[in-house]
């Protein structure tokens, strides 16, 4: 197609409006009814607020900053600032004031778009911090009525100031949409940083689009899709997802009323394109396995087996693999009386594709979704690759594997097997970090993406783990973490899990109990307790867990090199980690140098061979229980 | 240049009294429940009625809002006299409230519950409603719209079809709170607005309570018992004991009112 040389996003808005000006580009729920944004409306109001941006100074190469959820007035922003060719910095609406400060101040951003008064609150407070900021325009003006500070407008008379310009600012501004530049910057992500201090990563408009169009092409998205955005807007993927792919494809993205009425949003709107991070499907199964405990005796067996069923032949049908004509039978009833209703009660009866991205996801969990009827994939891909590295193509998947390589995306391994890409959805650089960008990324383009894997006999790229995480306990049997926590964590009760192991002697564990499934299981029981701390530190509950570990133990013995990982011993926390406290980054991934820090005492304890641990800041003392482990099964299955 | 930041003013200005009670005396055969009560209420305070129980706290409220007739004094709103107050003549004044012990119809979905509120703004009569006739089919539109505005606002988006019997305490609470503002009310009572809560959804209702306030400038009379929450959320506090008066003024005055301190931690006698 022609229309594919155009590589800059105000381009794309202009094409849309005048190619499906009718049809709906953002739906939003707002009190209880779906609003529509037709790709005209969008581009119109686009306009109006870029007239209004511009007119407040806002000029070329001008950092804009996007603060709140997803919300349609998020995302014209978004089109108005990449407009005018200003880059735009997607902020996390949950982050705490001093976490906004280096990105604020890094970037020097000048004008922020605000969701509503918490924001503000935020930004007012570390205002002084950073000068650079000039204008605050915040969208919900409640509680904002006595607020005096005369950077702050509302969206509302922004817009209207935005209207009012339109007629005399028009030619300059189609002129400025027509000097973008595929090169130029588009985005400042702030990556969540599991190691260390957020970077800044600058991508470009032609980047972003080039991995756009190749996934769009893999798995012919159209411009009848619909997806729904729901994830942090500061997280690339959900830019990617809500912003990016829709203007490759002009699709429709939804935007639900609030994180609370999400699933039902869903099954109104009946997503066809869905993206999710591992902790969203981690919840969406513990969901699952709570209301059926719910259910009665009957209804419960009649899962079992129609789950038994899926597991055995539903992602082969799914993939259009062999499959007995009885098993076929079976599964078609299982799927009126069981796998149908499910999907639409998760809000997923109408999605062709899903996409697990941000973290590895459990094989075994991709599975329970696959089984069921749902095309979900792993995809491989980070903030500086563009998102789209490697993806499974249709009828291809292999659960342990982030599929082949994208069209464009070349792979390389170091000695190490370090994952070397390079990709046109590089990166640019990392903002005024010239030094960091050269460690990162070579003079011919590869990029050193610190992930460990290789490539298998069909073709298919297996991630291992962070190579930072990656190593060996004492007696050198290899080590990575993220496996048997994964493995870990699709027992409904584990929310979270914390492996040590690399230079010790064996495996622990800190665990982190599912509040939701475990106090209903206790509820069940009679078990009393007063909170999470008391329900963390309960004999029965550590009975619970033990149980579910001696089980993935099981499990880990039949693989000969995994055996040895067995977990020996491990600990429940009485606090769930949090992003809050730093132990978890905005996207929900294990910050494990900091965890490791607060909680030393306790991994030492473990170690030690205590069956408790004084607690850091004279919190109460944590049990340490041993976990049953099996004799590895080497002679039973061939390795 | 940057503006200092300030601390956020008031939208709405205290203004005049719009409620005044008058020497109310209230008597249940021989028990004297009020004797001899006056205070006022000014427009868009909060303002809150304290005591230990059985001071006559709720008594107070129900005379307010004409459950209760008084033998003795006067009660004027927004500067009109007003002699035999009806619970229904109270509503169409713009006085709504809500109550000790919920009283949310319980089969109801909470959308429902909330558009009862609006029956008192509805002019289309019977027969139009039964038969959908525009007038009445405009104003259903209108109540609709009046009450999602109040489910946005009390953040009870996800569970606006739930019935109400099923909803947890402290969302009940607000499901009541939510019934009583869709009628758009001058003056909102509370009676104990947080009893039985954990703190979170304490935290929860002040918040809204305040919002309330701010946003709607709505007149808040409350009772509570939690000490903390009235001196945190009232402009000005009444305390009762035994059916009187004993103390009147800022948080900080009740705080250190002798008297206030007597009866609620007890003298030697």
């Amino acid at each position: 197609m022609a229309c594919d040389t155009v590589d800059t996003f105000p381009q794309l808005l202009l094409r849309h409006a005048k190619e499906r000006g009718g049809r709906p580009a953002i739906r939003e729920k707002r009190r209880g009814i779906w609003h529509t944004l037709t790709w005209r409306d969008l581009a119109d109001e686009a306009e109006a607020l870029a007239c209004a941006l511009s007119a407040r100074g806002v000029q070329r190469g001008a950092r804009v900053a996007v603060l709140g959820d997803n919300r349609p007035r998020l995302y014209t922003a978004i089109c108005a600032a990449h407009w005018l060719g200003a880059i735009v910095v997607p902020l996390y609406q949950d982050a705490a004031a001093a976490e906004l400060t280096l990105p604020l101040q890094s970037a020097e951003v000048t004008h922020v778009f605000a969701e509503n008064q918490e924001q503000v609150d935020k930004l007012l407070e570390i205002l002084p911090l950073c000068p650079s900021v000039r204008c605050i325009v915040y969208d919900k003006d409640r509680g904002m009525r006595h607020y005096q500070q005369p950077q702050l407008v509302s969206y509302a008379a922004f817009l209207a100031q935005g209207h009012a310009l339109k007629g005399s600012r028009s030619d300059v501004l189609r002129a400025e949409a027509g000097r973008a530049a595929g090169q130029d910057a588009a985005f400042l992500f702030f990556t969540s940083g599991t190691t260390g201090e957020a970077k800044g990563v600058v991508a470009t408009h032609a980047a972003l689009i080039d991995r756009a169009r190749v996934a769009a092409e893999i798995d012919g998205l159209t411009d009848v899709d619909v997806t729904i955005a729901y994830l942090p807007p500061g997280w690339i993927g959900q830019n990617v997802c809500g912003y990016v792919q829709p203007m490759v494809v002009g699709h429709c993205v939804c935007c639900p009323e609030s994180s609370e009425t999400l699933i039902a949003d869903m099954r109104e709107i009946g997503p066809t394109c869905f993206l999710a991070t591992p902790r969203v499907l981690e919840a969406l199964l513990t969901q699952v396995s709570m209301r059926l405990d719910d259910a009665g005796d009957f209804n419960r067996a009649l899962y079992r087996r129609s789950i038994a069923v899926a597991q055995r032949v539903g992602a082969r049908i799914l993939a259009r693999g062999a499959v007995s004509m009885l098993d076929r039978l079976a599964y078609l009833a299982y799927d009126l009386l069981i796998y149908g209703p499910l999907r639409d009660v998760l809000g997923l009866s109408k999605v062709r594709v899903a996409y697990a991205a941000g973290d590895a996801l459990a094989p075994d969990l991709l599975m329970f979704f696959r089984s069921l009827g749902i095309n979900l994939k792993q995809l491989y891909g980070s903030t500086e690759t563009g998102f789209f590295v490697a993806m499974p193509r249709d009828g291809r998947v292999k659960p342990d594997t982030v599929g082949q390589a994208a069209e464009g995306v070349e792979l390389k391994f170091t000695a190490e097997r370090e994952i070397l890409v390079r990709s046109p959805g590089l990166f640019a650089a990392y903002h005024r970090d010239a030094e960091r960008t050269a460690e990162a990324k070579s003079a011919d383009g590869w990029f050193n993406t610190g992930d460990i894997g290789y490539v298998d006999e069909d073709g298919h790229l297996r991630i291992v783990d962070r190579a930072v995480h990656v190593g060996a306990l004492s007696d050198g049997t290899p080590y990575a973490p993220k496996v048997l926590e994964n493995k870990l964590k699709f027992v409904p009760y584990i929310k979270e899990a914390v492996a040590f192991g690399h230079g010790r002697d064996m495996v622990c564990m800190l665990i982190d109990i599912d509040a939701a499934a475990v106090s209903r299981w206790a509820d069940k029981r009679g078990i009393t307790y007063t909170g999470h701390a008391d329900l963390a530190s309960r004999d029965e509950v550590y009975e619970l867990i033990a149980g579910c570990i001696a089980t993935v133990n099981r499990e880990l013995a039949l693989d000969p090199v995994l055996a040895r990982c067995q977990l020996r011993r491990f600990s429940i926390l009485h606090k769930e980690l949090s992003a809050d406290d730093g132990l978890l980054t905005r996207t929900g991934k294990l910050r494990r140098g900091a965890i490791a820090e607060r909680y030393g005492e306790l991994v030492d304890a473990m170690y030690a061979g205590h069956s408790d641990s004084a607690g850091v800041d004279g919190s109460p003392r944590r049990k340490i229980r041993d976990a049953q482990t099996v004799a590895p099964a080497g002679s039973r299955r061939a390795a | 240049m940057i503006a200092p930041v300030q601390t956020p003013r008031r939208a709405f200005a205290i203004g005049a009294p719009i409620l005044q009670l008058d020497s109310i005396s209230l008597r249940f055969g021989g028990v004297q429940a009020l004797t001899n009560v006056s205070f006022n209420v000014l427009e868009h305070e909060v303002r809150a009625i304290i005591g230990p129980n059985g001071a006559g706290k709720s008594s107070m409220l129900n005379v307010i809002n004409g459950v209760y007739v008084p033998q003795e004094g006067a009660i004027s709103f927004g500067g009109e006299q007003l002699k035999g107050m009806t619970p229904t003549r109270a509503a169409h004044l713009g006085i709504a409230r809500t109550f000790q012990n919920i009283a949310l119809f319980r089969g109801m979905s909470v959308l429902d519950n909330i558009m009862a509120g609006r029956t008192l703004r509805s002019r289309a009569s019977f027969l139009e409603v039964a038969l959908q006739l525009p007038r009445a089919r405009r104003e259903e539109t209108e109540n609709r719209e009046a009450a999602e505005e109040i489910i946005e606002f009390l953040e009870i988006e996800h569970i606006r079809k739930t019935p109400v019997a099923r909803l947890p305490y402290g969302l009940q609470k607000r499901v009541e709170l939510g019934r009583a503002l869709a009628a758009e009310p001058k003056v909102l009572l509370l009676d104990e607005p947080m009893a039985g809560m954990n703190i979170e959804e304490k935290q929860d209702m002040c918040r809204f309570i305040l919002d309330v306030n701010d946003h709607y400038g709505t007149t808040v009379v409350l009772i509570e018992h939690d000490m903390g929450v009235v001196m945190d959320l009232s402009d000005r506090v009444v305390v009762l004991d035994y059916g009187k008066k004993i103390g009147d003024g800022t948080p900080d005055e009740v705080r250190s009112n002798q008297r206030v301190i007597d009866a609620y931690l007890g003298v030697a006698h």
